[in-house]
C-alpha cells in the first residue's frame, strides 16, 4: 500500500505550497499518474481520502488524470501505446524500445482562491 | 522524538542493532507509546462516495491556477541522491536487494557473507515490518548490521536508509547490502541511493513473475534466479522467465543460483568483486 506514502507526499507538497503562498486556500489540485508509474489510481484516491483529513487539502477538489504508457521503437521509430512495459512494436514486432511516456507521477497544478 | 533510539514520535519505524541494550523487538525491553494516527471516523455524511467537492461551493470561480509540475517522489529522490553522493564519496558499493517474501534474499546474503566475507568488507541494512530475526542471522556471522522495522510500512525509503547508514557507520570501500521489505510492488518506486538494484526470484514462484510485476523488473539491474536445485521438481521454465524479464528490461543481467547447493554462486561473487572495484 505504497499509495499511502504517495498520498502523504502529495499533502506535504501542498502544505509547503500553502506556507510559501501565505496560507493560500487550496480549492483544487491536479495530479498526473502514468500507467507505468507503479501507482494504482483507485488505491491512491482511497489513501488520499483518508489522509487529507485536517490538512490543507481537506476541502480541495482532487483531480487525478491517467497518462498512457508510450514507447518509441528503436528499430523502426514507430511510437505506440505500451501500457505494460512489454508490448512489442505493432509495426515491426521489435522488443527494443524506449518508454517515452507513462512514468509520470506529479502534481500538475494547484488552484487557489 | 525518543531519546534512546532517535525514532520519531509519530513514526512507527525503528532502527536496532543486534545485541545492543536498546531494542524495540518482540521482548519490548524499552516500552514507550508510538502513537499511531487517530482516525476519529466522523461518518456523518450519507453518501459513501466522496466526490471531494461536496463541501465547497465556489460557483463560477475556479480559482487561480498555479503550475507546479512537481514530481511527487521529489523528496525521496533528492534524499536518495544525497545517499548516493555519500556512498560515492566513501567508495561504498550499495546494493538494494528486493524480492517477494520467501525468494531467499536473506539466505543468499548469508551464504555470500560466509563465502566471500573475508574478501570484501560487508555491511548490512535489514528491512522488515517486524522482528530482529534477519539482523540476528547476519550478526551471527560477525557482520555489522542494523535492522529497520517499518511497522506497517511496505517498503524502505531513502530517509530510513539515510538514518540507518548513519548509525551503522559504514567504512570506506565497503559493500553495503540493503535488504528491502519482501514485496515486489512497493519498493520499486523508492530509490534508496543504491549503486545497483538486485531482484531475486525463485523457481518455486511462477516464471511469469517478471511480467506480473514489470515495474520492479524494469527498475532492476540484476536478476538472480534462486533455488535452481529444485528445477527437476517444479514447472518453472528458466528460459521463459528470462525472456519475460528481458522483455521488460533488456539491460538485465542474470545469475542462476542455488543458495543451498552453491551452484552458480561463483559467477555472482565474481560479479560482486569485479563491479565493486570499478
Amino acid at each position: 500500500m505504497h499509495e499511502l506514502s504517495i498520498a502523504t507526499s502529495i499533502i506535504e507538497i501542498a502544505e509547503e505550497f500553502a506556507i510559501k503562498n501565505k496560507g493560500a486556500n487550496i480549492i483544487k489540485i491536479e495530479i498526473e499518474v502514468g500507467e507505468l508509474s507503479g501507482i494504482v489510481v483507485d488505491s491512491l484516491e482511497f489513501a488520499l481520502e483518508l489522509a487529507i483529513e485536517k490538512t490543507v487539502l481537506e476541502r480541495a477538489k482532487i483531480i487525478i488524470t491517467t497518462i498512457k504508457g508510450m514507447a518509441r521503437c528503436k528499430q523502426c521509430g514507430n511510437e505506440y501505446v505500451n501500457s505494460d512495459w512489454y508490448t512489442a512494436c505493432p509495426q515491426c514486432a521489435s522488443m527494443d524500445f524506449d518508454i517515452t511516456g507513462g512514468k509520470e507521477l506529479q502534481i500538475k497544478s494547484i488552484f487557489i482562491e | 522524538m525518543c531519546d534512546t533510539c532517535g525514532c520519531e514520535g509519530d513514526s512507527p519505524v525503528t532502527y536496532n542493532k543486534p545485541n545492543e541494550e536498546h531494542s524495540h523487538d518482540e521482548k519490548n525491553e524499552h516500552s514507550h507509546e508510538h502513537p499511531h494516527h487517530e482516525h476519529p471516523h466522523h461518518h456523518d455524511h450519507a453518501d459513501k462516495h466522496h466526490s471531494h467537492d461536496h463541501k465547497h461551493e465556489h460557483g463560477h470561480s475556479h480559482g487561480k491556477e498555479m503550475k507546479i509540475e512537481q514530481n511527487i517522489l521529489t523528496k525521496n529522490n533528492s534524499l536518495a541522491e544525497r545517499n548516493r553522493g555519500y556512498f560515492e564519496a566513501k567508495n561504498i558499493f550499495a546494493l538494494n536487494l528486493v524480492s517477494s517474501p520467501g525468494s531467499g534474499k536473506t539466505s543468499l546474503l548469508e551464504r555470500t557473507l560466509k563465502d566471500i566475507g573475508q574478501d570484501l568488507n560487508f555491511y548490512v541494512v535489514e528491512g522488515d515490518q517486524q522482528t530482529m530475526n534477519d539482523a540476528n542471522r547476519i550478526a551471527a556471522l560477525k557482520v555489522p548490521v542494523i535492522q529497520i522495522n517499518t511497522g506497517n510500512g511496505c517498503h524502505l525509503d531513502a530517509e530510513m536508509v539515510n538514518k540507518a547508514v548513519k548509525q551503522l557507520n559504514v567504512a570506506n570501500d565497503a559493500v553495503l547490502v540493503i535488504e528491502n521489505v519482501g514485496n515486489l510492488v512497493c519498493p520499486s518506486l523508492f530509490d534508496l541511493g543504491e549503486s545497483k538494484r538486485v531482484v531475486v526470484i525463485s523457481v518455486t514462484e511462477g516464471d511469469d513473475k517478471p511480467i506480473k510485476y514489470p515495474t520492479m523488473f524494469h527498475s532492476a539491474d540484476i536478476c538472480i534466479i534462486n533455488k535452481i536445485d529444485l528445477l527437476p521438481y517444479v514447472d518453472f521454465d528458466v528460459e521463459k522467465a528470462k525472456n519475460y524479464a528481458s522483455s521488460v528490461n533488456h539491460h538485465l543481467k542474470f545469475f542462476e543460483v542455488s543458495v543451498k547447493t552453491g551452484e552458480g554462486m561463483s559467477a555472482w561473487y565474481a560479479w560482486l568483486k569485479d563491479t565493486q572495484q570499478h
